[in-house]
């Protein structure tokens, strides 16, 4: 391998883990949480003839999912630069 | 012109394009071959990946399979959507940054062993074997209902076509062919939808339509189709009947096993950059997701629009007459899709009227006695026919048909290329090249994926022509493989530097047999039948049904890599540099020319 690993390595992974912990948080939200567990408590806000969690089960949480990747696709692309990791 | 000659020229125009782009993408070097040259734009392959992955199931099954359950089938639009959360967050990336060609590859180098390496390819070429059988037969149903010839006649041209751009063109070829069978496809999907979503509430846009109001009723569409659905003896459509547990664990099956599947995992081999990697897994979602948030709009709107057909006066009142299904153009759909089998209805009680109602419901076999009702009339209605009957229920205009047709067979035929390119990139490189010969030329490499290439699609148009007895079964069992031994592999490979060489062996077959097993037990020894213990109605393990074993079959991975690995030798310096180097992007251009 020809690239070294910069010495502040430790602190960009920390960074990256970070970020997708927060990422995944909100990902399960959306899907296991809003989608089916929690949908009983979200029966009061009416969508369209049915309930918000059955709204969020056949499409918040994909529209969830696609900010998620874009933000973090952004947001990693930045600490890239940041930690001077980044590809030249 | 009749029908098909409209659906002829659709789908001979589509191969025409499919082919000229195989002759202008051919494959000249290895790396052209297995991730096409690595010079793919993140837009461009975003839209492969996303036809890729939509498979005949996405394309053809999946509305239809919201269609009759409502809510409960949501499990398949967050699954097979969120799955690309985990492989943008957790691996795309990383083995892009790794910079080889196949996801065995990375296993075996990671785990410094050559036997993690053949578990892998094992795995990798089951879960795609299994997978590509159902994308051929697909391919031959589509052709024997459209083109009206038969199955087989069907089949080989679409093995003929797939060998085309697959054979020279490797994954180049493939790439840009998908591009094309994206946009045939999402057209196809979207077009009568917006058609549909027209004529039931006004709006142009599907996914706002289904949440809008029905014009005809003034109720909101999701309202009226519990009313009329429940009025019937079926369950409500929007309301949750199904167990939670198992609801969970299915959606997250979904979810992992749609990132561990190899044939989308490598599609990331062939973006220039790291950073082009995270883009490009949000960009195959943008183009996939234009297909998931209109399938849930297509399956209710199609439900509603059967059940008018068949109780034109409204649930309450009279049911349609037989004089009307035979006289009435609205119905003709009906007698074209009796002729494939996959649709029946009988007049039992002989009143000249067929009643499509729940007839295992209480309260309908009570207004049955009243009327003198004899069972529900509608004998056989295959779910899988309603996306492509679609159009036709609806009364769309004869090219909106063709184009259906067109976008069925692109859907099967891009994933059948993924697949089977997955399959050959692994026989000649993992085990041709990384075990037999090692010292083969590029030259020879190139010949022998080719050669791989070609048999693979022999193999797949074999049984594809003789499906095996349990091929609509072995969906999960690819999806049980990929979420219990590759997805925890390259997982732990990535995060962890701990993992060892036996640990992760021992993690992959453990998951691999704990979840064989379990589908094993509900499904059959290898799928015969009555040879299982169990059935999915009544599961050995609580709640949990043998499809969504595979997250369970992951945790057990999970467990077994990091408590064998904590017992043996820990993981060689020279390891954890990899690991540590994998993590940055910075160096990705020189592993390209490795």
């Amino acid at each position: 391998m020809a690239d070294k690993i910069p010495t502040d390595g430790v602190a960009y992974w920390k960074a990256n883990v970070r970020l997708i912990l927060i990422s995944l948080v909100i990902w399960a939200l959306v899907s296991f949480g809003f989608g089916i567990l929690l949908r009983p408590a979200l029966s009061g806000i009416s969508v369209g003839g049915t309930d918000l969690g059955f709204w969020f089960a056949q499409q918040g949480s994909i529209l969830v999912f696609l900010g998620l990747i874009f933000f973090y696709a952004w947001r990693m692309n930045k600490l890239d630069r940041q930690f001077g990791v980044d590809e030249e | 012109m009749d029908q098909t000659t409209i659906n002829i020229i659709f789908v001979g125009a589509s191969f025409a394009l499919y082919i000229g782009i195989a002759i202008w993408a051919r494959a000249g070097s290895t790396s052209d071959f297995y991730a096409a040259g690595r010079g793919v734009h993140p837009v461009t392959n975003g839209m492969a990946t996303a036809a890729d992955w939509m498979s005949a199931a996405s394309f053809i099954s999946m509305a239809g399979l919201i269609a009759f359950t409502g809510y409960d089938n949501s499990t398949y639009l967050m699954g097979w959507t969120g799955g690309y959360v985990l492989l943008a967050l957790l691996l795309a990336p990383y083995l892009r940054k790794f910079g080889k060609y196949t996801v065995s590859e990375f296993i075996g180098d990671r785990f410094y062993s050559p036997t993690a390496r053949l578990v892998a390819v094992i795995c990798l070429i089951v879960a795609s074997v299994t997978y590509v059988i159902g994308q051929m037969t697909g391919v031959g149903v589509a052709f024997g209902r459209f083109l009206e010839v038969s199955n087989t006649t069907g089949l080989l041209i679409g093995a003929v076509v797939v060998f085309a751009y697959a054979v020279f063109g490797g994954m180049k070829g493939v790439t840009y062919t998908q591009v094309a069978q994206y946009c045939v496809l999402i057209m196809a999907y979207t077009i009568p939808a917006i058609f549909i979503s027209l004529q039931l509430t006004g709006n142009p846009i599907p996914a706002l339509g289904l949440f809008g109001e029905h014009q005809a009723s003034g109720q909101p569409l999701l309202e009226r189709l519990d009313q009329i659905v429940t009025e019937l003896g079926f369950s409500e459509y929007t309301a949750h009947n199904g167990d939670t547990f198992n609801m969970l664990l299915f959606t997250l099956s979904l979810m992992i096993g749609t990132a561990g599947l190899p044939h989308v995992i490598m599609r990331f081999f062939t973006v220039p950059r790291v950073a082009d990697a995270r883009w490009s897994a949000g960009w195959a979602l943008v183009f996939i997701a234009l297909l998931y948030l209109t399938a849930p709009a297509v399956g209710a709107m199609a439900r509603l629009n059967i059940t008018e057909l068949f109780w034109p006066e409204g649930t309450n009142g009279q049911a349609v007459s037989v004089e009307q299904i035979a006289e009435d153009p609205a119905y003709d759909w009906m007698a074209t899709w009796q002729q494939t089998g996959l649709l029946g209805w009988e007049d039992k009680n002989g009143d000249g009227r067929i009643q499509f109602y729940n007839d295992a419901d209480a309260d309908m076999q009570a207004r049955a006695e009243a009327e003198g009702w004899n069972g529900n009339e509608l004998t056989n209605f295959n779910r899988d026919i309603l996306v492509l009957a679609n159009p036709e229920i609806a009364n769309l205009p004869g090219w909106v048909i063709g184009l259906v047709a067109a976008g069925g067979l692109a859907a099967a035929l891009s994933t059948a290329a993924g697949l089977l390119l997955a399959i050959s990139s692994a026989v000649s490189h993992d085990l041709v090249k990384g075990r037999f010969a090692p010292e083969i030329s590029e030259k020879g490499e190139l010949l022998s994926a080719r050669i791989a290439m070609a048999v693979s699609i022999v193999v797949a148009t074999y049984l594809g022509l003789n499906p095996p007895g349990f091929a609509a079964q072995t969906v999960a069992l690819a999806f049980g493989l990929a979420a219990a031994s590759i997805f925890p592999a390259l997982m732990m490979g990535i995060f962890s530097t701990k993992i060892n060489n036996r640990g992760a062996v021992a993690g992959m077959l453990a998951g691999l047999i704990v979840t064989l097993v379990y589908i094993f037990l509900h499904k059959g020894w290898f799928f015969i039948p009555d040879t299982n213990s169990f059935t999915d109605a009544d599961p050995l393990l609580g709640t949990i049904k043998s499809t969504s074993f595979g997250a369970v079959g992951a945790v057990v991975n999970f467990v077994t890599a990091y408590v064998v690995s904590a017992m043996t030798k820990p993981v060689p310096q020279e390891i954890r540099e990899l690991v540590e180097s994998v993590r940055v992007p910075r160096g990705a251009g020189t592993a390209q020319d490795h």
